[in-house]
């Protein structure tokens, strides 16, 4: 898909990403938000996937760790075609498949179930050590949050991954700065962060997460390791594209009323209108 | 009554495993530091390409099982019983048991008769952990024999399972063998005044406070309820209903395990004169697992005695 195509898309997902948390009248759209360029760069440009076939064995692997920005994920794989759109409409409906954090039982694409902080990096570490087992070549790739590194469970799954040199893994990092009680360098100093992957074996890059051609590159250079494996700590801010939400940790775990949701929608229209042009 | 002593449980643990990796290439072992101590060093032998040790890190342990498991393959994980269900009881329930994957958790050093390390390696809520995840199935073999029975039938199940084995040599209690299957309770001895349910390594203490008991003109049944989960609802309801009293042994503090299990059902469906034998809501020590055993009321003496207080 071309760069303009994607940059198109990353408005139609935000759009979604209000929509269904303001319809369900509950969720992160901040978190949410922040993620958007990184999830359609994956799903759309980097990954091998069949989304008619969302078991397909030689699948590229995603784990959202950070299962709360997870309508960004219903969103991208709705428009990769692995659901019809309207089922984004059931966000956290009783019966749905879209739980409110994901469901690796209840909904093919969903390759683990997150909600606990700091699981992912584990299991995603596991998917990439099955390559092997199964003389598989696909790549597992794993999206943190920022606070969510406040967890040592990460970095015991880092540890492990870089000592079997898990040359498919790879971990991005959205850092988009805030925690749910607040500034992360207030509640848990992560910094330096570049440094820690690397002391833990990693190769790492960063990037601005919402710079749609660094972020493709990017993930380009993270699958194609052959020896290590490689973290990209992708600068983003939280709420991005809705003026209101950015950096606005109010909008952490609470949903636009009906005033805020139809101002968030016009905005992303009117931001959409002005690159297509 | 004196019984034969024999491997523990772990041992035969050890062997089974590295048994069952030839029939199954897709089983993967992991283990977190302690593959000595709960024997998966046999099957790494064996089969070290299947085999990682990660190092003292349990719940990313548990994590690469939930990883592995959606690939398709059958992870054994093992650690102390205490480390692996307490220190990622989380990641049991978040990155396996909730997706419903099929991971297989062997624990060793299970209950206090671990002994001289002290409380901190000793297990006593084990199995009411395991046992409060959705589907996952938990085992307490009594001996080698049936260790060696239960084991491969891990594989049968598609749910997670959860095995406790044990840190001393266990008494034997069963024939070289035996068919014994997981989900049904085995009657050892028939009797008509009582039934004692156990499992682990109390089986032989109640089959010999059944054979005092039996000195003192009582007919008492017992019953090895090495599977806690799924519950053999029908073969304890029988013997309940046969006898009229239970008294219930395990090497698991009384809240939340066997004995809680079991008074839930009879509660439900068939009350009867009921007592629960096990650690009373205290942690134990070091010393040899045959003090701590006796220390903490869990020997035959003990159970014959609560047995004479619901037959008088």
């Amino acid at each position: 898909m071309k760069l303009e195509e994607l940059k198109l898309l990353t408005y139609d997902i935000r759009s979604d990403i209000v929509e269904m948390i303001g319809r369900a009248e509950s969720g992160h759209p901040g978190s949410s938000l922040s993620m958007v360029e990184l999830v359609t760069a994956l799903f759309f440009e980097i990954m091998e996937l069949r989304p008619d076939e969302p078991d397909w064995p030689e699948r590229d692997r995603f784990v959202l760790s950070k299962g709360h920005g997870v309508p960004a994920l219903y969103s991208v794989l709705a428009r990769a075609g692995y659901f019809p759109l309207d089922k984004l409409r059931e966000l956290r409906r009783l019966g749905s498949p879209l739980q409110g954090h994901p469901d690796y039982s209840r909904l093919p694409a969903v390759e683990a179930s997150t909600g606990s902080l700091g699981q992912g990096l584990s299991i995603s570490a596991g998917i990439a050590l099955s390559a092997c087992h199964l003389d598989k070549n696909f790549h597992s790739f794993c999206l943190l949050g920022d606070g969510e590194l406040n967890e040592g469970q990460v970095w015991e799954a880092a540890a492990f991954a870089a000592h079997h040199k898990l040359s498919n893994l790879t971990a991005i990092v959205d850092y988009n700065k805030f925690q749910l009680d607040g500034p992360v360098d207030e509640i848990m100093q992560m910094e330096p962060m570049v440094d820690k992957w690397q002391a833990f074996g990693w190769e790492v890059q960063e990037v601005d997460g919402h710079d749609l051609e660094q972020v493709v590159e990017a993930l380009h250079w993270t699958k194609d390791s052959d020896h290590l494996p490689r973290c990209l700590i992708a600068h983003t801010i939280k709420g991005k594209g809705v003026s209101f939400m950015e950096n606005n940790n109010k909008f952490h775990g609470k949903a636009p009323d009906q005033q805020e949701l139809a101002d968030a929608l016009a905005e992303l229209r009117k931001a959409r209108q002005e690159v297509a042009g | 009554m004196k019984f034969e002593i024999g491997l523990a449980t772990r041992d035969a643990y050890g062997e089974a495993l590295r048994d069952l990796g030839d029939e199954y290439s897709d089983i993967v072992v992991l283990d977190g530091d302690l593959s000595q101590s709960t024997k998966t060093y046999m099957f790494a032998e064996k089969f070290p390409e299947r085999f990682y040790n990660v190092g003292i890190q349990e719940a990313n342990m548990v994590g690469l099982a939930a990883g592995l498991a959606s690939s398709g393959l059958t992870p054994f994980v093992s650690s102390f019983a205490c480390f692996l269900t307490n220190r990622a009881y989380d990641q049991m329930r978040v990155s396996v048991v909730y997706p419903r994957l099929n991971v297989k958790f062997v624990a060793s050093h299970g209950g206090i008769s671990g002994g001289e390390d002290g409380a901190t390696q000793q297990s006593i809520e084990d199995l009411a952990l395991m046992a409060s995840l959705p589907e996952m199935v938990v085992c307490v073999p009594a001996d080698e024999h049936a260790t060696r029975a239960l084991t491969p039938q891990l594989m049968e199940w598609e749910s997670s399972c959860y095995l406790r084995t044990g840190r001393p040599r266990a008494p034997i209690v069963y024939q070289p063998g035996v068919d014994l299957k997981i989900g049904r309770a085995e009657v050892l001895r028939e009797g008509t005044d009582l039934t004692i349910i156990t499992c682990g390594l109390l089986v032989a203490e109640a089959l010999e406070a059944a054979e005092a008991l039996a000195a003192e003109s009582f007919s008492v049944e017992v019953v090895d309820c090495h599977t806690m989960k799924p519950l053999d609802k029908k073969t304890i309801l029988q013997s309940a209903q046969k006898t009229g009293a239970v008294v219930v042994a395990e090497e698991h503090q009384v809240w939340g395990g066997l004995g809680s299990a079991i008074a839930l059902l009879l509660g439900e469906n068939f009350p009867v004169p009921f007592k629960l034998i096990g650690i009373e809501d205290t942690y134990a020590e070091s010393g040899t697992g045959e003090q701590l055993l006796d220390v903490y009321g869990l020997t035959s003496p003990y159970i014959a005695e609560a047995a004479r207080g619901l037959l008088s």
